[in-house]
């Protein structure tokens, strides 16, 4: 058989592949048609909309935003008058959500943590408690926890007159808790500086210790030099502060006279009960995220590190925490974001939050669509920063190996 | 050989501690070491000072009967759970006639018969849906009435417990559908689809339920024809609905998710299309698998419907507020109602975290290899 060989026949070039062409023109149809079934049904709500506040002579915009709001704050950051125009009131109320979120993350984020290892404890009876206390928590509404210790802290504690002080110079009431705060001196800013300065000093004492490790494997001791720095260097500054213009340590501490509480800083009962019901109920969800965290490590990484010769504190900070925060973090932004959204709750109680003072500037002006839209835009873009900042932290922490 | 090179055994090692049994569990436990011992005795001495004050405030000298003098008398040493003896028909009906209160009984023992038995996995067939149809049209027509001889009652006196049942499991059965196709257009081709249903899942999960439920009671009724008048109730339905099917459609995208590609590949090469391969390859999978996220959900649902009493809808929460608020003798018991009403929501939400737990043990049994 080794006479002419036939050539191999040139195989035909390809059809065009009109199935894929086809596809392609519907794929695109079909988003046409999806955007004008949106487009139409956007325009008919506008539409109705706007016919709708023709027939009841109702105006838009949000030009009311600079008219005077008529109506007081009973609290908030900065002073605020009734005169005022709206966007101030609408500032005071997001400045409270923020400030009842911010003091509320760091309580439910303590508690929820000693909870979670709580649940994992070797005894018994703390394990069940804390298990308890998630099961009962976490399976009762928030609103009617929160109507609950609104009702506990203003109905069930004595008048002001009688105030409860369960520590010396703290007063609880129903008028709200009295606590001592210090008073501003100029010393502090000297305290500042030594702080300051105490961070510069550790900086270059960690680098030592860093180029000692590296040339010879001597590991010097960072946690008490350091603590020592700061300490040292912040109550330097502040004792050349007190010298130079008279003691700093002035506290002013709230009194109880036979009419009311004075001195001293105080929160309103609203405040307290929207903290309370939000950190104790965060708590019980804080703490499943933590005890799934520490759970998601395996039980061979604590052998290994153990095996490595590593010590208590090393295991936990070099082998543990670095693995249980890569889970724990993302659930618990989550939970942060859950907490800020139920600070809206505050309306309840009468807390001037920012979703009361849109509501009562809803029922004032009758500008509906305004005021949810500025409390839902508002609420948005808090999700999006800190979803933003997530991704960040997330991309840090990633496993090294999987991003190649 | 010298003695010094001969073989001595060392003696053997002591048994090692009974783990087991009463001695053995207590052990481990409770005694296992010092700081154990420490924390268990401490928090024995605790519970031995407060168990006892708390039973005694709300069983010794607790107050049981409707009355107001006793439980004055007590003087808050003693749980006044008269106030639930007194007021219980409101906090569980709202404002519902009194003469018919019945009917919304009948209903919700309906309603959740019917969860009940929903619940079995043996009655996971198609036959579910029409009950449920029939199940739910039965409800509102008791409620509602004005058929078969019934007092018709308006909505807007409708409250308590049912519309607690009726708004979470409503809105819950609204958003089921919708939460499907938005989990299917996130994972769309078209990026138009794609981008539209990102979008509606990230607004409402960034946005506070109330908000939505202030667009339902106020925004809504711009957007409608003028002339066309929706309910409030079934305004607020559409608001939770739509709140709770951004959250689903999250979860049934993750269900989606998990199935595995060859499933879907497998379906194309058998001819299915886009709709036929997912509603009969990949989502029964994916929803299955989902089914314990799915029931906590549900679980978040039924605790956030407590919201509507802040668009004066008078469910379990409001309807305690409607009874309690107003009433200048009752009200310093109010501690009382909110134990009542916090045990209700707890009997449910707990009952149904049992449930999704038990469920989720089922299903993993499956894919358990011996």
């Amino acid at each position: 058989m080794s006479g002419t060989q036939t050539p191999l026949p040139i195989s035909p070039r390809p059809p065009p592949d009109l199935r894929a062409d086809a596809r392609r023109w519907r794929e695109r149809l079909i988003q046409l048609i999806v955007l004008a079934i949106i487009a139409v049904v956007l325009w008919w709500l506008m539409h109705n909309t706007l016919a709708n506040m023709r027939a009841r002579g109702a105006h838009a915009g949000f030009d009311f935003l600079f008219d005077p709001a008529g109506f007081d704050i009973s609290e908030g950051l900065f002073g605020y008058e009734s005169g005022q125009p709206f966007w101030r009131a609408f500032l005071v109320g997001l400045g409270n959500t923020l400030r009842v979120a911010l003091v509320s993350i760091v309580a439910c984020t303590v508690l929820g943590t000693l909870l979670g290892i709580g649940r994992l404890s070797r005894n018994f009876l703390l394990r069940s408690l804390c298990t308890g206390y998630i099961e009962l928590v976490r399976n009762v509404p928030v609103l009617l926890q929160l109507l609950m210790w609104y009702f506990i802290l203003t109905d069930m504690l004595p008048a002001s007159d009688e105030a409860l002080a369960p520590l010396p110079g703290i007063f609880l009431s129903k008028s709200g808790l009295a606590f001592p705060v210090p008073v501003l001196s100029v010393a502090w800013l000297y305290a500042g500086v030594g702080f300051v300065f105490g961070i510069n000093m550790s900086v270059l004492y960690l680098r030592r210790v860093r180029r000692v490790l590296y040339d010879s494997g001597r590991q010097l001791p960072r946690v008490w030099p350091v603590f020592l720095l700061l300490a040292g260097a912040t109550l330097l500054g502040c004792l050349i502060g007190a010298v130079i213009h008279g003691a700093p340590w002035a506290f002013d501490v709230p009194e109880k006279s036979a009419i009311n509480i004075s001195g001293g800083a105080a929160v309103t009962p609203e405040f307290l009960a929207v903290c309370i019901a939000l950190s104790t109920y965060t708590a019980a969800f804080v703490a499943e995220v933590v005890r799934a965290g520490i759970l998601s490590v395996q039980h061979g990484q604590l052998e290994a590190a153990r095996a490595l010769g590593l010590n208590r504190v090393q295991q936990l900070q070099r082998v543990i925490l670095p693995q249980a925060l890569r889970v724990i973090v993302p659930s618990l932004t989550n939970q942060y974001l859950n907490l800020t959204k139920n600070s809206s709750l505050a309306v309840a109680v009468g807390y001037p939050d920012l979703v009361s003072i849109a509501n009562t500037s809803l029922n004032q002006t009758g500008r509906a669509f305004e005021c949810v839209a500025i409390i839902m835009t508002v609420y948005v873009t808090l999700s999006l920063i800190t979803a933003w900042l997530m991704n960040r932290y997330n991309r840090r922490v990633a496993l090294r190996g999987l991003q190649g | 050989m010298s003695e010094a090179h001969m073989f001595v055994a060392i003696p053997p090692r002591p048994a090692p501690r009974r783990i087991r049994g009463t001695a053995g569990w207590l052990r481990k436990n409770l005694f296992s070491d010092w700081p154990n011992s420490i924390a268990t005795i401490l928090l024995l001495m605790l519970f031995a000072w407060y168990v006892p004050q708390f039973v005694n405030w709300a069983v010794i000298s607790a107050v049981a009967r409707p009355d107001v003098e006793a439980c004055r008398a007590a003087a808050h040493a003693g749980a006044c759970w008269g106030v639930v003896a007194e007021k219980y028909r409101i906090i569980l009906f709202g404002r519902y006639p009194y003469a018919q209160q019945w009917r919304p009984l009948v209903a919700v023992l309906l309603l959740l018969s019917l969860v009940g038995l929903s619940t079995l996995p043996r009655m996971w067939r198609w036959t579910l849906l029409p009950l449920w149809l029939l199940g739910m049209t039965v409800f509102v027509a008791l409620m509602g009435g004005g058929i078969a001889g019934l007092v018709p009652v308006p909505t807007s006196l409708w409250g308590g417990l049912p519309l607690t049942v009726l708004l979470s499991v409503g809105g819950m059965t609204l958003a089921f559908p919708l939460a499907i196709l938005v989990a299917m257009g996130r994972r769309s081709a078209l990026p138009v689809v794609r981008t539209l249903c990102t979008l509606y899942v990230e607004l409402i999960r960034g946005v506070p339920l109330i908000s939505v439920l202030f667009m339902a009671s106020f925004m809504l009724p711009l957007f409608l024809p003028q002339g066309v008048k929706l309910d409030v109730l079934i305004r607020v339905l559409v608001g939770i609905g739509l709140f709770t099917a951004a959250y689903m459609a999250e979860i049934v995208r993750g269900g989606l998710q998990a199935v595995p590609r060859g499933q879907a590949e497998a379906a194309r090469a058998l001819g299915l299309g886009y709709w036929k391969t997912h509603a009969l390859v990949l989502l029964p999978q994916a929803l299955q698998a989902v089914l314990p996220s799915l029931v906590n959900s549900f679980i978040g649902t039924f605790k956030d419907c407590s919201l509507v009493t802040i668009v004066s809808l008078y469910e379990l929460t409001g309807a305690l507020s409607l009874a309690l608020g107003g009433d200048v003798v009752w009200r310093p018991f109010f501690l009382e109602g909110y134990f009542f009403v916090a045990f209700i929501y707890w009997i449910f939400c707990f009952g149904m975290s049992r449930y999704s737990v038990r469920l989720e043990h089922r299903l993993a049994r499956g894919l358990r290899r011996n």
